[in-house]
C-alpha cells in the first residue's frame, strides 16, 4: 500500500511537475523537451547546468543509431553545452557491443567511460564495472524506477548499472479485430470458441491460425496470425523463454527456472520447455512466409505495419504502431504474456493441471560506468542526465530511439492520452498490463545472468532454430541444448554458475 | 668479394612481414592453446584441450566446414562458366564493348553488406518483389527460410556479386593471348568452336587456375553475405566456418577455442588448396608440374 501511495505521489509530482515546467527556458534552448520543459530534479537541465565539466572528456561506446545511440548523442550534445564537458560518442553495431567492451575491459584498459549494451551482460561485466554511488541510488529520481528494474540493473544489492531503459515481453493484438462484433461471431460459428484476447497459448495459436492467410482488415492485402523474432541470432531465445515462462515457471517449484539451483541440472529439456518449443514449432504455420527468417526488426515492420493479428517481445512493435502516422494507429492492444492451462512441476515430475501465467522481464539497454575512468562523476553525471525526466518523457515518446518506460510515472494513462494521442481504454490497457508485471506479479522470470551468458543463450538459439527448420524434433533440440549447456557448465565451473544463478533465483523466488 | 651485408636491406622487409603475417599466425597458436573467454581473461595454459573438444566433441565445425566446401565449390564453378562467358563474349569487337565492360564490373564494385541487404530485402518472402512477382503464377518460394532454398539464395548472391572478379582476371587474360595461335588456327581451317577447345581454352588454362585458386580463397572466407541474409540459418543449413567461428569468438567470446578453429580452419584449407591445384592442374593442363 505504502508502495502504490509514494508511486501514485510520485506520478502526479512528476505529471504537475510538467505541467508546471513546460515552455520554459530550458525548452527554449532545447526544443527536445518541448512537451514537458524542464522537470526538477537531482540531474535536470536547471542542476546540470550548474555544474563546470570544462576541459574534462567523456567517452562513450553506444549502440549504432537510431536505437539508443540517437539519445546518446543527443543528451551528450545536450550535456555538453549544459557543463563544458566534451563528450566523444563512438557507435557500435549490437553484436559487438559486448565483445569491443570486453577485450579492453580484459585487458585493463579504459577506453570508454561508459559503455552501453544488454542488462544481462551484467554477470562478466561486473568485475570491472563501477558501482552506482549511494547518492544517485537515493535520489528521488531513481526512487521513481520500478523494483523490477532497480533489480534488473543490479547484482545482489549493488546497483551496476544505471536503469535507462525499461523491457519486458508482452503481447500485442489488433484490437480492431479482436474486439470487433461481426469477427466475434464468425469467429464463434466456425470454431464454436469465443474471439478474446488470448489467455493461453493454445488459444493464441487457434486463433492464429484462423486469422492466417486472408484479409481480415480489408485492405486488399493478406494478413498473418503472428509476427516473431524467429531469426537464428541473439533475439530469438527470448521469444523462446517468453513462450516457455507459462509451462515452466512453476510458483509452487521454487528454486530455479533454467536450471535446478541445488544439481544446477539444466530444466531446458523438461516437458515444459518441450511443450512450449512444440507450439512455436507449430507456429511456423501461421506467421508471414518467410516468418522463421524474422529479426526484431522484422517483426516492429510486420505487426506495425498491420501485417499480423499477434506479435509479442520487446515495445517497439507496439509503440511502431502507434506513432502518428501508422495505419493501424489505435487499433491495437497490450496484454499480458499468454499462459498455460497447465505447468510442468519438476518435483512431481508431472503436469500441475492448473491455469499460469509468468511475466519475463527481459533484458534490455544498460549503461554503465567503467571501473577504470577516470571520469566516474562526470560519467554518472551523464548517465543521469540522459535519464532525467524531463529527457526521458521526450525519449519514450520515439519509437526508433528505443527508450522504453521503466519510471513508476511512466505508467500513467494520460501522459500518452495527451502527449501522444492515444485512446483512454489503450493507454490504460498498456500502462496496467505493464505495470501489473513489474511491480505486482510474483511469479516473474528475470534474464538468465550467469558467467558465460552468450554461451548458454547462443545454444538455445542454435537448438530451437533446428526444430523451427525442421532438423530435429522440439525434444532432440532441447536434449541437444541440454547437454551443451551441461557442457558449458563443466568449462565455468559449477560452483562459479551456481554462484551467479541464486542471485537471479532469489528475485525469481521473491526472496530479495 | 662479400656481401653480407645485403641481408640488412633485407631487414625492413623480413620485420615488417613477421609483424603482419607471422606475429599473428603465432599468437593464434598461443591464443588457441589457451581457456580465455568471458569469465576466464588472459592467455593460460590448456594444453590441447581446445583441439581435443574440436576434433571429440564439436560436429557442428565439421558440418559448417562441408557446407563451406559446398558454397565455395558451387559459387566458383558458376562464377567461372559466367565470367568466362561473359569475358568471351566482350573480349571481340561488340557494339558498347567499352559500356558492358563496365557494367558487368558494377557488382563487385558494390559492397557486399550493402547489396546483400538489398538481395535480403529482394528476396524477402512476404514483402520483398520477386515472390510479389511469383505470386501472379502462384508461386511463394521461402528464399530465405526453406533449408535447401536458402542454400540457393546464398549462391545466387555470392554468384551475382564476384562473377564480375572472375570476368576481370579472365577478360585479361584473354587480351594477353597471343595472336599467332589463333592466326594459324584460322589457317588450319578451326571454327569458332573448335578455335575455343583447342587455342583459348588450353592458352587460359594458367589464368584460369590462378582466377579459381584466388575466388576459392575468398569463397572460402564468405561472412557478410551469410551474417546478413540468413546468419547461418535457417536453423544451421547455411553456417558456414568463418560464421560459426564468428559466433563462437565474438558473441560468445571463446577466444582460446576460436583460435583453435581458426588455426585448424588455415591447416584444412592449405591442405585443400594443394590438392585442388594439383586436381586444376590435371584437368585444365593434363600433366601435374
Amino acid at each position: 500500500m505504502k508502495r502504490i501511495t509514494v508511486a501514485v505521489t510520485s506520478m502526479l509530482v512528476g505529471v504537475t511537475a510538467a505541467g508546471i515546467a513546460a515552455g520554459d527556458k530550458w525548452s527554449d534552448q532545447f526544443p527536445h523537451i518541448k512537451n514537458t520543459g524542464d522537470i526538477a530534479g537531482e540531474c535536470s537541465y536547471e542542476s546540470m547546468s550548474q555544474k563546470d565539466y570544462s576541459g574534462q572528456t567523456l567517452t562513450i561506446n553506444t549502440h549504432a543509431v537510431p536505437v539508443m545511440g540517437e539519445p546518446t548523442a543527443l543528451h551528450a550534445e545536450q550535456f555538453s553545452a549544459l557543463t563544458g564537458a566534451e563528450v566523444n560518442v563512438i557507435h557500435t553495431p549490437a553484436g559487438d557491443l559486448y565483445s569491443k567492451a570486453m577485450i579492453p575491459f580484459q585487458a585493463g584498459q579504459a577506453p570508454y567511460d561508459i559503455v552501453f549494451g544488454f542488462s544481462n551482460f551484467i554477470r562478466d561485466w561486473m568485475a570491472y564495472l563501477e558501482p552506482v554511488p549511494e547518492y544517485y541510488v537515493n535520489m528521488r529520481q531513481m526512487q521513481d524506477v520500478t523494483k523490477s528494474h532497480i533489480d534488473v540493473a543490479s547484482w545482489d544489492g549493488t546497483m551496476m548499472q544505471f536503469p535507462i531503459d525499461g523491457d519486458r515481453h508482452y503481447l500485442k493484438y489488433r484490437k480492431d479485430v479482436i474486439d470487433n462484433p461481426e469477427l466475434q461471431a464468425k469467429y464463434l460459428a466456425e470454431t464454436g470458441n469465443e474471439l478474446r484476447v488470448p489467455q493461453t497459448w493454445k488459444e493464441y495459436a487457434e486463433i492464429a491460425a484462423y486469422f492466417n492467410g486472408w484479409d481480415w482488415d480489408g485492405d486488399g492485402e493478406l494478413e498473418y496470425g503472428s509476427a516473431e523474432v524467429m531469426k537464428k541470432d541473439d533475439l530469438m531465445y527470448a521469444a523462446f523463454f517468453s513462450r516457455s515462462v507459462a509451462y515452466a515457471k512453476n510458483p509452487a517449484t521454487p528454486g530455479g527456472f533454467f536450471f535446478d539451483l541445488d544439481t544446477m541440472t539444466p530444466l531446458i529439456n523438461s516437458p515444459g520447455f518441450v511443450e512450449a518449443l512444440t507450439d512455436w514449432v507449430e507456429a511456423v504455420n501461421y506467421v508471414p512466409p518467410g516468418g522463421i527468417n524474422f529479426s526484431l526488426g522484422d517483426e516492429i515492420n510486420s505487426f506495425g505495419g498491420g501485417q499480423a493479428l499477434f506479435s509479442f517481445s520487446w515495445d517497439d512493435a507496439f509503440v511502431a504502431a502507434m506513432e502518428d502516422g501508422s495505419a493501424i494507429k489505435n487499433k491495437v492492444g497490450v496484454a499480458p504474456l499468454p499462459g498455460a492451462d497447465r505447468v510442468w512441476n519438476r518435483e512431481t515430475g508431472a503436469w500441475d493441471e492448473t491455469y499460469n501465467q509468468a511475466p519475463y522481464i527481459v533484458w534490455g539497454w544498460a549503461a554503465a560506468v567503467a571501473k577504470k575512468s577516470k571520469n566516474h562523476e562526470l560519467a554518472f553525471d551523464y548517465l543521469c542526465f540522459f535519464s532525467n525526466d524531463a529527457n526521458h518523457q521526450a525519449d519514450i515518446a520515439i519509437g526508433r530511439f528505443g527508450v522504453n518506460p521503466f519510471k513508476k510515472s511512466d505508467f500513467v494513462p494520460d501522459i500518452y492520452i495527451e502527449r501522444q494521442g492515444w485512446d483512454q481504454q489503450i493507454a490504460e490497457e498498456y500502462t496496467e498490463t505493464l505495470m501489473d508485471m513489474e511491480e505486482k506479479s510474483t511469479n516473474r522470470v528475470f534474464p538468465l545472468r550467469v558467467p558465460g551468458v552468450f554461451e548458454f543463450t547462443s545454444a538455445v538459439a542454435t537448438g530451437t532454430s533446428k526444430a523451427l527448420a525442421g532438423q530435429l524434433s522440439p525434444q532432440e533440440a532441447l536434449d541437444e541444448v541440454a547437454a551443451e549447456w551441461e557442457a558449458i557448465i563443466e568449462r565455468v565451473g559449477v560452483d562459479n554458475v551456481r554462484e551467479a544463478y541464486a542471485v537471479g533465483v532469489a528475485l525469481e523466488d521473491n526472496l530479495r | 668479394m662479400r656481401y653480407g651485408h645485403k641481408y640488412v636491406f633485407l631487414l625492413p622487409g623480413l620485420l615488417v612481414l613477421i609483424a603482419i603475417l607471422i606475429f599473428p599466425v603465432i599468437f593464434t597458436v598461443r591464443l588457441s592453446l589457451s581457456g580465455w573467454n568471458s569469465y576466464n581473461p588472459g592467455l593460460d595454459f590448456v594444453g590441447i584441450k581446445n583441439y581435443v573438444r574440436l576434433f571429440t566433441s564439436d560436429p557442428r565445425f565439421w558440418e559448417a566446414f562441408s557446407r563451406l566446401a559446398f558454397f565455395s565449390l558451387t559459387t566458383v564453378f558458376l562464377q567461372y562458366i559466367l565470367g568466362f562467358g561473359l569475358a568471351l563474349l566482350v573480349w571481340r569487337d561488340v557494339l558498347f564493348k567499352r559500356f558492358f565492360r563496365v557494367l558487368f564490373l558494377i557488382p563487385m564494385m558494390t559492397t557486399p553488406v550493402i547489396m546483400t541487404v538489398i538481395w535480403k530485402t529482394v528476396f524477402h518472402e512476404s514483402l520483398g518483389p520477386v515472390n510479389d512477382f511469383l505470386s501472379m503464377f502462384g508461386l511463394t518460394p521461402l528464399w530465405l527460410s526453406d533449408p535447401m532454398l536458402s542454400k540457393v539464395t546464398v549462391i545466387i548472391v555470392e554468384v551475382w556479386q564476384w562473377t564480375p572478379f572472375m570476368f576481370l582476371l579472365l577478360l585479361a587474360g584473354l587480351l594477353s593471348l597471343p595472336k599467332e595461335a589463333f592466326l594459324a588456327a584460322s589457317i588450319d581451317g578451326a571454327g569458332p568452336l573448335r578455335k575455343f577447345i583447342y587455342v583459348t581454352f588450353p592458352l587460359m588454362a594458367p589464368i584460369s587456375i590462378g582466377a579459381i585458386i584466388i575466388r576459392l580463397i575468398e569463397a572460402s572466407k564468405i561472412m557478410d553475405t551469410i551474417y546478413v541474409l540468413t546468419s547461418g540459418g535457417p536453423g544451421t543449413s547455411t553456417e558456414t566456418t568463418s560464421f560459426y567461428i564468428f559466433i563462437k569468438g565474438l558473441r560468445e567470446f571463446q577466444m582460446g577455442y576460436s583460435a583453435a578453429m581458426s588455426f585448424t580452419y588455415l591447416i584444412v584449407m592449405i591442405l585443400s588448396l594443394t590438392v585442388i591445384v594439383n586436381i586444376l592442374i590435371r584437368v585444365f593442363i593434363g600433366r601435374n608440374d
